[in-house]
């Protein structure tokens, strides 16, 4: 029998593929009652030594796994101890790091055990115990199980500020050759059930402000990236898919691990660790500055440049946009400058109402003036042709690693040699 | 810092202290340059000589009405917990100035307005790093729980960090203490109790949880991605003395690459595939597995043992695998589980010299008790490791039917989550095999007690017959 302490460094551990610790997006004011409440900004109350946050108890409600997912360490042929908390261990962890400002409260997922209701059911009890037993105020994300049923995913939509189901691989076969078990359709079946009855609640909401909340701070996935030789074109296919389709808040793209980091004494860092920035950086030019996804790789080059983030890979593939007066250009054109952040743009966008502005008050809002200054013309700036011209082209040595190239990857994994 | 010469005002840390002093100067007309509005909790320079003390023009602004925007009245709040002495001067000259300039907060690059700017980022990142990094620790007293913490924020933002811990903690009774103020919460009432400062020593040196806590902290991290460099830029080491977490972590550095190592082994998948020849013929096949190691199994056991039959069988049955005495003779099925599957193939009417027998896992798994070597059932990620072998023989000899017997070959072939109970005695594909058949293993009925050994007999029977049936 397991003590509460081992369970949870089992149950942790399993865990901490998950990337997503997000606790924002859900206001909740205090009850009275219990303990907990939400600013909706969300809080990192820690960080562990791998630059990651720590917002909530983000846990397994048991490793033991009915699926054999190749990517994924619980699968059921995987030999790893296997642990299962009861709901009200849960409970009370969470309730007690809570009340300790541990935490902003729980992120709870689990393997599959009987069946996707069968998990679903046990899941939603802890969160049911959290908020009507204990009156807990705190941020809770639940994962919905893909498969569970419509009215299970209804239950937990009411108790959570977030729902996530995992989309789990970027593409079909991707999901058909390692994740056997799981199909796209029961995966996007839940997401779409997901945002209709959000759809429905905040609609009621509009009409009726004491309408009961669904999932309010929305929902959100995660892929594995670096698993299958899936090209990031492909990847922000699916991602621009995915949240047309079904309003998702985040994506979450979590390098297949474990997978050495980069050598900062190495000329480029290593994937896919960089590929997953990379691919954030994607994500957040499609999110905030209106880029398309087919823009940002090609047929030619369907992989993002490990070595330049996207938004200067694309400047430099396309010199005739540039240069951008930054006194006179519309929002769409300031917002593709590299070295201008979306929200120096609005600040720009204000100022020059009254100012025209050089390059030194570009320094001083904290433009990234080295990158911005080959791309704009400022009151008393005109790049040179040259330093547009004279950009150096793409240079993609890198491969990235995939998960059938395991010796490769364990070597490298130990010796951080690639 | 200004000259000795212009008047100076001595400030109490509060916001409303300066309120007070700037309002009665702004009054009296004192031009910002011709003041020095000095925290009472610095240090004062000494004058070198008494200054004259400068005058407002007196009738400047006597009796006008001070007016300021909203917006400065806010962001003067927060700047005034920022612990830098010029703080109130800015504040000070920003009031001044926009007595005649009214857009001056618009005006994001003016020196001072920048300043401000800075200032109110630099204590709400205080703030917020206040709420995140407080850590309470329970005590008992006579009135019950309460919890207490101890915090060293970088600015003075106990004040306007008590109104988030009262929403967030309203049942419970706590009290935050800093070396500038402590305050506490009182449930019963709701009400806030600010006080002055206290010494560390009275807040508890540890909580039982915190050993918990810890648990999670280094279980949750993921060695694979260790980058200190990103925790230090959001978790400046200034916070790190007062976070019970943190205590753990060069435990956890110097663990990261076994950890590391551990991860890189559950993830890999053991495999056979790099010992199965190319050629699938049996006697190639059957010369190349003694040098297999896919997996750990061939440590202990004496040899590998191939299937036996002949190439052109239509029958293919599998076992688990090798038992002890197979393990020394190196032939499948010859132990007390091959001698009864020999009387129910007879009694079942198969010809068992027209059979191709073998397992699923080629070496025998054991533990061992005094002399006697126990079989132990393989693991999944055994039997997988081993498939590659099986679909060799399969291919080699291309049998109609292929009957697994008990849940490890059927396992094997049908993947993990087969269950014996619930498809027994059907003709079920694979993806490697058309036509696959489960049943009971022979050693279940020498296992089992006599009533149900009777009928896992006839249902095993059951099965080799229809099996035969479809072969031929």
């Amino acid at each position: 029998m397991l003590s509460v302490q081992e369970k949870l460094a089992i149950l942790a551990d399993a865990a901490k593929y998950d990337a997503s610790c997000a606790s924002s997006g859900a206001k909740r004011a205090g009850n009275g009652k219990g303990i907990g409440h939400s600013d909706g900004t969300g809080i990192c109350h820690s960080y562990t030594p791998d630059g990651r946050c720590v917002s909530l108890l983000k846990i397994l409600l048991t490793n033991y796994c009915t699926y054999d997912c190749v990517f994924c360490v619980n699968r059921v042929s995987s030999d790893i101890r296997r642990a299962r908390f009861t709901p009200a261990e849960v409970v009370q962890l969470t309730l007690e790091f809570y009340k300790r400002n541990y935490i902003e409260g729980l992120f709870l997922s689990s393997g599959i055990i009987q069946s996707p209701d069968y998990t679903m059911e046990q899941v939603i009890e802890v969160a049911r115990s959290l908020r009507e037993d204990h009156a807990f105020g705190g941020y809770i994300h639940l994962k919905a199980i893909p498969g569970a049923s419509p009215l299970l995913v209804e239950r937990a939509g009411r108790l959570a500020d977030r729902l996530s189901a995992n989309i789990e691989l970027p593409t079909r076969q991707d999901l058909v050759q390692l994740a056997p078990d799981k199909t796209v359709s029961a995966i996007e079946d839940t997401m779409a059930e997901i945002r209709t009855r959000k759809d429905e609640a905040d609609e009621d909401r509009k009409r009726r402000k004491a309408a009961l909340k669904f999932a309010p701070a929305g929902q959100s996935t995660q892929m594995v990236v670096g698993a299958t030789k899936t090209s990031d074109r492909q990847i922000l296919e699916t991602a621009t898919h995915l949240y047309a389709s079904y309003g998702l808040r985040r994506i979450y793209y979590s390098g297949f691990s474990p997978f050495p980091l980069g050598d900062t004494r190495l000329p480029q860092a290593a994937p896919p660790l960089v590929r997953e920035h990379r691919l954030y950086q994607a994500d957040w030019l499609m999110r905030y500055y209106k880029f398309e996804a087919q823009e940002l790789t090609s047929d030619a080059q369907p992989n993002l440049s490990l070595s330049k983030d996207p938004k200067q890979a694309w400047a430099e593939r396309h010199a005739e946009f540039f240069p951008v007066d930054v006194n006179t250009a519309p929002r769409e054109a300031l917002l593709r400058v590299p070295g201008i952040g979306y929200r120096n743009v609005e600040r720009i966008l204000k100022i020059r109402r009254y100012h025209r502005l050089s390059l030194e008050d570009l320094g001083k809002l904290r433009v990234r003036v080295a990158l911005a200054k080959g791309y704009v013309i400022a009151s008393d700036h005109l790049p040179a042709v040259s330093e547009i011209a004279a950009a150096p082209r793409e240079g993609e040595g890198a491969v990235q690693l995939h998960l059938f190239a395991p010796e490769a990857a364990a070597v490298s994994a130990v010796t951080g040699e690639l | 810092m200004k000259l000795a010469g212009v008047r100076r005002v001595v400030i109490e840390p509060r916001y409303e202290a300066w309120r007070e002093a700037a309002r009665a100067l702004l009054r009296e007309g004192v031009c910002p340059d011709d003041v020095d509005l000095v925290d009472a909790t610095e240090p004062l320079p000494a004058l070198l000589f008494d200054p004259a003390q400068p005058e407002g023009d007196g009738q400047h602004r006597t009796g006008a009405h001070i007016r300021v925007p909203a917006e400065f009245v806010r962001r003067a709040e927060v700047v005034a917990c920022h612990r830098e002495r010029e703080r109130w001067n800015l504040l000070y000259r920003l009031l001044w100035r926009l007595q005649s300039e009214r857009g001056l907060l618009r005006m994001e690059l003016d020196e001072d307005v920048a300043r401000l700017r800075r200032m109110e980022h630099q204590v709400k990142y205080d703030l917020h790093k206040m709420h995140a990094f407080v850590r309470f620790r329970r005590g008992m007293d006579m009135d019950g729980e309460h919890f207490i913490a101890w915090y060293e924020p970088a600015h003075r933002v106990l004040g306007l960090a008590a109104p988030f811990f009262a929403e967030r903690f309203a049942v419970m009774r706590w009290s935050i203490l800093t070396p500038d103020g402590s305050v506490s919460w009182e449930p019963e009432t709701k009400s806030l109790h600010f006080g002055a400062g206290v010494s560390r020593e009275r807040a508890p040196e540890g909580d039982d949880l915190e050993e918990m806590w810890r648990t999670y902290y280094k279980s949750i991290f993921n060695p694979a991605r260790t980058n200190i460099t990103a925790m230090r830029s959001e978790m400046p080491v200034r916070y790190w003395k007062n976070l019970p977490e943190v205590m753990a972590m060069p435990e956890m550095l110097q663990q990261a690459d076994a950890r590391v190592g551990g991860m890189i082994a559950a993830q890999a998948n053991a495999s056979a595939t790099a010992f199965v020849p190319q050629e699938h013929r049996l006697p190639v096949l059957q010369s190349a597995l003694p040098a297999c190691q896919g997996c750990d199994l061939y440590r202990c056991a004496t040899q590998a043992v191939f299937g036996r039959g002949p190439a052109t069988a239509r029958l293919m049955l599998v076992g688990e695998q090798p038992g002890d005495e197979e393990d020394r003779r190196g032939e499948p099925f010859v132990g007390p589980a091959g001698r009864l599957l020999n009387e129910l193939m007879i009694e079942a009417g198969v010809d068992r010299e027209a059979v191709y027998v073998t397992n699923a896992v080629k070496h025998f798994k054991f533990r061992e008790q005094g002399k006697r070597r126990l079989h132990e059932n393989p693991r999944l990620s055994e039997i997988f490791a081993c498939r590659p072998w099986l679909l060799a023989e399969m291919d080699a000899v291309k049998p109609k039917v292929v009957v697994c017997l008990g849940a490890s070959a059927a396992k094997s072939l049908l993947g993990a989550n087969f269950a014996l109970t619930r498809n027994r005695g059907q003709v079920l594909a694979s993806p490697y095999a058309e036509r696959v058949i489960a049943t009971f293993h022979p050693s279940a009925i020498l296992r089992a007690e006599a009533e149900r050994a009777a009928g896992y007999r006839e249902m095993l029977v059951q099965d080799l017959r229809m099996a035969a049936e479809m072969a031929y």
